[in-house]
């Protein structure tokens, strides 16, 4: 899923600084999840921010809701008939989630309460932590299920570098080193022989480097 | 011979090769490479410079390239991906052979994190076995990696790094014999401070051939104090400083500690030139240059041979 956490309530209350009645839009999708966007979320946010302006003597009206997704339009619509009312939109979806709503709603100011870090996994309760930066050309099969572009700091395809020890990647002693796990890995599955094979250069075009991605899916369109 | 390299000459006749670095300056002043080039003058048979080592912003490696050039040393270009894309490396290539570059060293290079720009994006579009790939698909086959032909060949003589000291210990001679695959021709290792290590992992390199595919240059640093191998233990990842090291320094006075430091690397270099498949010496005296010459004359590497 899309991991995100809350920006700091500095950061917001400097963006809704000239706003004085706002929305405050969640997501059911990935940030709740992850404890970045959902409701209980804006519940969160919303009181400590009427309570910050409270100190400043600047109130500020908030309605909160919480979408399914905002990354879908039919969501999207459920608050097209009271978007109208308010300056403002702070939405703490994911940056997807964020734009969509500037897309459908354009003539109302969109604030990200939220940053979006990455694509990842819950590793354990609180702890998240990023497997796929969707390149669009997954090589998965070639090294152990293991992602070196997402896992080695500098996504080498061929590694480990010589900055790997104990286990551990040189940028970060906290962060295994990729290669490392690739390399156990296939000594668990048996396949060291793999570890021989050259990945060869990489064709960015399916990946950022190739401008914004879309993908068409004829049969499902209507 | 694939190029017009001086190193490449040396270790093709078999020579005992001797190189060593520079670290450009942290500014424009052009003098400071020169001088440090100009201290190695007769005692190395190319000279390498670090290209943002530790992600410190310096004056370019291919720039520093080019002084040396000029007074009539043969430098090697390293060159990290890090910093460039596929399109600046080949064009930096081409223009880095067009200066009389006869030498290029393929390294992924250090993480910015390390360095005073820790905020900078990094690039790594390809690793450091492609750029091996790309300097060797422009020279022999003479054509960029896009497929258009070249008009002008770069005959670069192609190097790159080995540590065999990081882990996984068992993936180092995999990475070695990935690096050959891919077309290296000389390998300038990390600093060797663990011989048996090295001898352990020379042995690995000879039991699939591969120092008969590629010319291995031992890589040597004098120690300048206890800090400095304290520094190098526990500050450089993936170097592996024993303790008994330490203490040998440790066991003499403080002002003969860098004396000790030099005698080491003598002994080491000596070591080196007795194990098979160690083709030559990389000494690497950071920030130390003016001691190169004392360290390859006592450990007999001198005078330099001539070879036409």
């Amino acid at each position: 899923m899309v991991i995100g956490e809350g920006k700091p309530i500095k950061e917001i209350l400097a963006m809704i600084e000239d706003r004085s009645k706002i929305l405050l839009a969640g997501c059911r999708g990935c940030v709740t999840v992850c404890c970045a966007g959902g409701e209980k979320e804006v519940g969160i946010l919303s009181s400590a921010i009427s309570l910050a302006r409270q100190n400043q003597g600047k109130a500020l009206e908030i309605k909160e809701v919480t979408l399914e997704r905002q990354c879908d339009p039919e969501y999207l619509e459920e608050i097209r008939s009271i978007v109208d009312d308010y300056e403002a939109i702070l939405s703490i979806a994911c940056g997807a989630g964020v734009q969509f709503l500037a897309e459908t709603y354009r003539t109302t100011p969109i604030y990200p309460g939220i940053n979006t870090n990455f694509i990842g996994v819950t590793q354990e309760q609180g702890v998240w932590a990023e497997r796929c930066q969707s390149c669009g050309d997954c090589k998965l099969h070639l090294t152990g299920g293991i992602c070196p572009i997402t896992r080695c700091a500098k996504s080498l395809l061929n590694g480990p570098c010589g900055g790997s020890s104990t286990g551990k990647c040189e940028v970060d002693p906290e962060t295994d080193c990729g290669w490392q796990m690739i390399y156990d890995r296939f000594k668990e599955l048996g396949c060291l022989e793999q570890l021989e094979v050259i990945i060869p250069i990489t064709d960015w075009t399916t990946s950022r480097d190739g401008g914004p991605r879309k993908i068409v899916r004829e049969d499902l369109k209507l | 011979m694939t190029s017009d390299s001086h190193l490449e000459k040396m270790l093709e006749q078999g020579e005992f090769a001797v190189t060593s670095e520079c670290g450009p300056p942290r500014g424009a002043d052009a003098e400071v490479i020169k001088k440090k080039g100009a201290l190695l003058k007769g005692t190395v048979d190319a000279i390498n410079v670090t290209d943002n080592q530790t992600s410190v912003v310096r004056m370019s490696s291919f720039s520093s390239c080019v002084l040396l050039t000029q007074i009539g040393l043969e430098a090697t270009l390293q060159m990290v991906t890090r910093d460039r894309n596929r399109i600046a490396i080949q064009s930096d290539i081409l223009g880095a052979a067009a200066l009389g570059i006869n030498n290029i060293l393929c390294l992924s290079g250090d993480h910015q994190k390390f360095g005073d720009h820790s905020t900078a994006k990094n690039v790594y579009d390809i690793d450091s076995i492609h750029l091996i790939q790309t300097v060797k698909h422009m020279r022999d086959e003479g054509k960029f990696l896009g497929g258009e032909e070249l008009k002008g060949i770069p005959k670069l003589f192609i190097g790159a790094a080995a540590n065999p000291f990081a882990d996984p210990f068992e993936s180092r001679v995999v990475r070695l014999a990935k690096k050959v695959a891919a077309g290296v021709q000389f390998i300038q290792t990390q600093c060797i401070f663990n011989l048996e290590r090295f001898a352990e992992w020379m042995e690995q390199v000879r039991d699939r051939g591969l120092h008969e595919k590629v010319h291995i240059l031992g890589g040597v640093t004098p120690m300048k104090s206890v800090g400095m191998a304290n520094y190098m233990k526990n500050m450089v990842p993936g170097m592996d400083v024993p303790d008994a090291l330490i203490a040998r320094i440790k066991g003499v006075e403080k002002d003969k500690r860098a004396e000790e430091g030099v005698k080491i690397a003598v002994e080491t270099i000596q070591q080196l030139k007795e194990m098979e498949g160690v083709h030559g010496v990389h000494i690497m005296a950071i920030e130390w240059e003016e001691m190169v010459p004392r360290i390859a004359e006592e450990a007999g590497l001198l005078p330099r041979p001539q070879i036409a």
